[in-house]
């Protein structure tokens, strides 16, 4: 994959710790949720709950994971799986760090096993 | 004031940790004894060291971890001499000497003088932008040096090397460690879980040199970089020693008291001359030296007894445990980190992708030692086996997949007996409560309650992993025991929702983060449930002073509109008392079709829905709305809602008074007002009740003689009709009473619970006796809520609209 795969959506700065901003793509029916954890990593995800649909980008983020708004669903951020006893899978976007840019590859066939391991700074 | 006999003089150098909780234990035993003086370096009050990473992290600030402010030294008659140094011991005189040159004569004096930083013998150490990391003037540096320069070296990988590195990584700099050793932390953790630190470390940006040996600190005018032994040069503006720390015996030594790495002392906690005691990183006990705040915390117990004359009080090193405090990286580590020889065994597990390693190191079938990473809640339960010397080979098989799993699956956990328990043994490690303390606690102040014990003797309040022990005790000497009916607040905490709030209250917790810290959070950043709870206790104490943290709000209470199924909100807006006009309704008309709305519908609280709204139109409709003069509803808050009313004398040939008027007044009252769960209200002009005020959290049914307040109803899936309260003649007093309720509810409640089982739970004689029979009490409650209602009370949606927290309702990017 090449370098040009990656997209700057934002800085850093832009969302705030312990939170998430939303990215819209070309299909309106997802759009991504781009989340920072209080440690500054970042973390994409399709911005649909494998519940209900819900925006996880209103969740509260809470260490690696995101309750969803709607009904208390946890989506781990970094495999983008539901927390037990729930069960359930969000598309995990790779994202990582440049400086204070935050990249986003989005590139359909990039998939969760493909991204890099460290989305960190 | 000294009557009299004059009192002993009691002499402190040292204004740090470990001096100051034993005057703190001293205190707690004989608060009279004596005049007590204490001499510090620093020009601050006594400060918590152990966080000052966090400080360095941006995570507290300086204020946050002072431990006893000013205000602490006066109440308590001593006397803080700060910005101060003892120059010399006159043993023979029995006084200090001051850098100033005055003397201070002591009976008795405490050597808390702590340690100096280590420092390599290599060249350049005098050069700026060489600091060591030890107290607030080296954060204040680093921080300072973290604004104007990038690149910072941090010298030594052990526990305090890495948290400095952290801190100036979240600074914003680019941070290596030179570590002498091949794995970082070696003296806490094996060599597989210090890999595994410096992998994640590694993965968070932080460079690493390990095998690394500092030969000299470069550069002419100031620090440029370090030179390593085996050629590697690493950049920088900033070095940070950080290789470890050895005892401050200066003092002692000129003063001719016995030394040998540190201030030499007995079982007693006394130096060589039995008039000067020490404490803490300066002393050296039986050939040991500490750094690590348990064992500290133990002789502070100990010197503390002394002082007020326990002859019997001896100290005994207890286990010893380490954590790191690293946002997101766990690591605990107790006791042996290997298996000694060929009479021990390990039993380990790992797994290397998920970042998870644990070790257990026994001998005898006891545990000896524990490493644990990635997964550390099981930490103070091996550390607990371990110091009770537990015979753990009914459930060695699940022992390494910890205490949960041990227990589920049947393992008779060790019998706890609590008559053979001596009465020295720590049950409590975090505040150092001893059995003893407990049973003398629970005789002289009667207590049959878990909360009481803890709020009377500290044990169970901070990590509540003793919990169980405590209990036992309770029921060991007082046969009844009441169990606690505070429910924890979520799985991060053992502690119930009374206990967090008056811990916050009373520890002065001022943040959410302080909160956790102090009572021993099970994680990093808590979770949905806890977060919105310690935001609103927080608020609720602290009215005037807390800052909001909207990542700890519910999306509905943190963008202030209602979110939907279909992700899009909803938009209420206030319409005091039920009343409306044509303007508002006109500007309501006008923003549905503007912004082609779906749905609008009158709400149950007598007010006006606009359903559908997209989030990025949020901030231009509540603009319109402004415009006529409509503000916020807070439908979407744990907040007051609405005061529903009927019209009243004004029109109505029943009403009895102006409920409709009395309804705005009192919605003017309490609008903004943040609560542990929605309050609904509602004014009825007569008992004819067509506003239902019986079944809202807070009622007021208009009478001839007056007007009877009502609480505790609810329409919802539970009915329960309200509770009366009294019957007041004028509407200056339905306000006061109303006022005073509210505040009480808003103190009293757990988070999410709404007024009705509130009321249910404390018996309304509870509420009557605070809100009615007492008047200065109730005059008081009514003070705190409107002092709480300065700050709230004015509109979000107009702050928004004109462009606060823009990033809320705008998209990051929109990409192609």
């Amino acid at each position: 994959m090449g370098a040009d795969a990656w997209i700057e959506v934002g800085r850093l700065d832009d969302i705030p710790r312990r939170g998430a901003r939303r990215v819209r793509g070309h299909d309106p029916d997802t759009p991504i949720a781009v989340f920072r954890t209080a440690d500054d990593r970042v973390f994409a995800l399709v911005d649909r709950c494998p519940h209900k649909a819900g925006p996880l980008s209103e969740g509260i983020v809470q260490g690696c994971a995101v309750a969803c708004p709607l009904h208390g669903w946890v989506i781990d951020l970094e495999s983008g799986e539901a927390e037990a006893p729930d069960e359930g899978s969000v598309t995990k976007i790779a994202a990582r760090l440049d400086g204070g840019r935050i990249l986003l590859s989005l590139a359909s066939e990039r998939s969760a096993a493909e991204a890099p391991k460290a989305a960190c700074a | 004031m000294d009557g009299i006999f004059p009192r002993e003089r009691l002499v402190v150098v040292g204004n740090g940790m470990a001096a100051m909780r034993t005057i703190e234990e001293l205190l707690v035993r004989d608060p009279a004894r004596y005049q007590i003086t204490v001499i510090g370096a620093e020009p601050h009050p006594n400060y918590n060291r152990i966080m000052l990473s966090s400080v360095l992290a941006g995570e507290k600030s300086v204020d946050d971890i002072v431990i006893n402010p000013y205000g602490w030294y006066d109440e308590h008659g001593v006397t803080l001499v700060g910005g101060a140094a003892v120059t010399a011991i006159d043993r023979g005189e029995k006084h200090v000497w001051l850098s100033g040159g005055e003397t201070i004569p002591y009976d008795r004096l405490l050597l808390g003088t702590g340690s100096k930083p280590l420092a390599p013998p290599i060249p350049g150490l005098h050069l700026p932008g060489v600091r060591a990391f030890r107290d607030i003037a080296d954060v204040a540096a680093m921080v300072e040096a973290s604004q104007r320069h990038h690149r910072a070296v941090v010298i030594g990988g052990g526990l305090l090397g890495l948290e400095a590195a952290w801190g100036l990584k979240r600074r914003g700099m680019s941070v290596a460690v030179v570590h002498l050793m091949p794995t970082l932390m070696e003296r806490q953790l094996d060599a597989t879980a210090g890999e595994l630190l410096q992998r994640d470390l590694d993965a968070r940006g932080i460079a690493f040199f390990t095998n690394g040996q500092t030969e000299a600190v470069l550069g002419e005018e100031r620090a440029e970089g370090v030179q390593l032994a085996d050629g590697r040069q690493v950049d920088a503006d900033l070095v940070v020693l950080a290789i470890g720390i050895r005892p401050n015996i200066d003092l002692a030594r000129t003063a001719e008291l016995d030394v040998n790495r540190g201030v030499l002392v007995g079982d007693d906690m006394r130096t060589s001359d039995p008039h000067i005691y020490a404490v803490g990183e300066c002393i050296e006990h039986n050939g040991q030296v500490f750094g690590l705040v348990a064992p500290i915390w133990e002789q502070a117990k100990v010197c503390g007894a002394r002082l007020a004359g326990d002859e019997a009080a001896v100290y005994v090193p207890p286990p010893v445990f380490t954590s790191l405090k690293i946002t997101g990286v766990d690591v605990f580590s107790a006791g042996a980190l290997a298996a000694a020889d060929e009479g021990d065994e390990e039993i380990t597990f790992h797994d290397a992708r998920r970042g998870i390693y644990k070790k257990v190191v026994l001998r005898d079938d006891r545990i000896v030692g524990s490493v644990l990473y990635g997964h550390v809640a099981d930490g103070p339960w091996y550390v607990r086996l371990m110091r009770d010397k537990a015979d753990i080979s009914a459930f060695r098989d699940q022992l390494i997949f910890g205490q949960a799993f041990a227990e589920s699956a049947g393992a008779p956990a060790p019998k706890l007996d609590i008559a053979a328990m001596p009465g020295a043994e720590q049950v409590c490690d975090c505040n150092g409560v001893t059995k003893g303390r407990i049973c003398e606690a629970i005789v002289a102040k009667q207590l049959t309650t878990l909360d009481a014990v803890r709020a009377h003797t500290k044990a169970s309040a901070s990590c509540g992993q003793c919990t169980a022990k405590v209990e036992a005790i309770l029921a060991h000497m007082g046969g009844a025991v009441t169990h606690s009916d505070d429910p924890p607040l979520c799985k991060c905490t053992q502690h119930g929702h009374d206990f967090v709030r008056q811990a916050i209250r009373e520890q002065g917790l001022k943040t959410i983060a302080a909160v956790r810290e102090a009572l021993a959070w099970k994680t990093a950043d808590g979770c949905q449930k806890c977060r919105p709870a310690l935001n609103y206790f927080l608020i609720c104490a602290w009215p005037e002073t807390y800052r909001d943290d909207a990542q700890s709000r519910f999306v509905n209470e943190r963008v202030h509109a209602n979110i939907q199924k279909d992700g899009t909100f909803s938009v209420v807006p206030r319409m005091w008392g039920g009343l409306t006009n044509a303007r508002e309704l006109r500007a309501i008309a006008d923003v549905a079709e503007k912004f082609a709305i779906p749905t609008v519908k009158v709400t149950g609280g007598q007010r006006i829905d606009l359903l559908g709204v997209k989030k990025e139109q949020l901030p231009a409709v509540w603009a319109d709305l402004n415009d006529a003069g409509l503000v916020s509803g807070h439908a979407y808050g744990k907040a007051l809602r609405t005061v529903k009313t009927c019209v009243g004398s004004e029109w109505c040939r029943f009403g009895t008074q102006d409920s409709t008027g009395l309804g705005v007044k009192l919605e003017k009252m309490l609008w903004g007002s943040w609560t542990p769960h929605k309050v609904k209200l509602a004014v009825s002009g007569c008992p004819r009740n067509c506003a239902e005020a019986t079944i809202k959290d807070i009622g007021v049914v208009c009478v001839d003689a007056g007007y009877d307040i009502v609480v505790g109803g609810n329409g919802g899936v539970e009915v329960r009709v309200t509770d009366h309260l009294v019957r007041v003649a004028t509407e200056a007093e339905v306000l006061e009473y109303v006022g005073a309720f509210m505040q009480l509810y808003r103190e009293e409640a757990r988070y999410l619970e709404r007024a009705a089982p509130y009321v249910t739970r404390k018996g309304i004689g509870h509420i009557r006796k605070h809100v009615v029979d007492d008047a200065g009490n109730r005059r008081a409650l009514y003070e705190r809520f409107l002092v709480s209602q300065r700050p709230v009370q004015s509109d979000p949606w107009a702050k928004r609209a004109s462009g606060a927290e823009a990033h809320e309702y705008r998209p990051l990017a929109e990409v192609n």
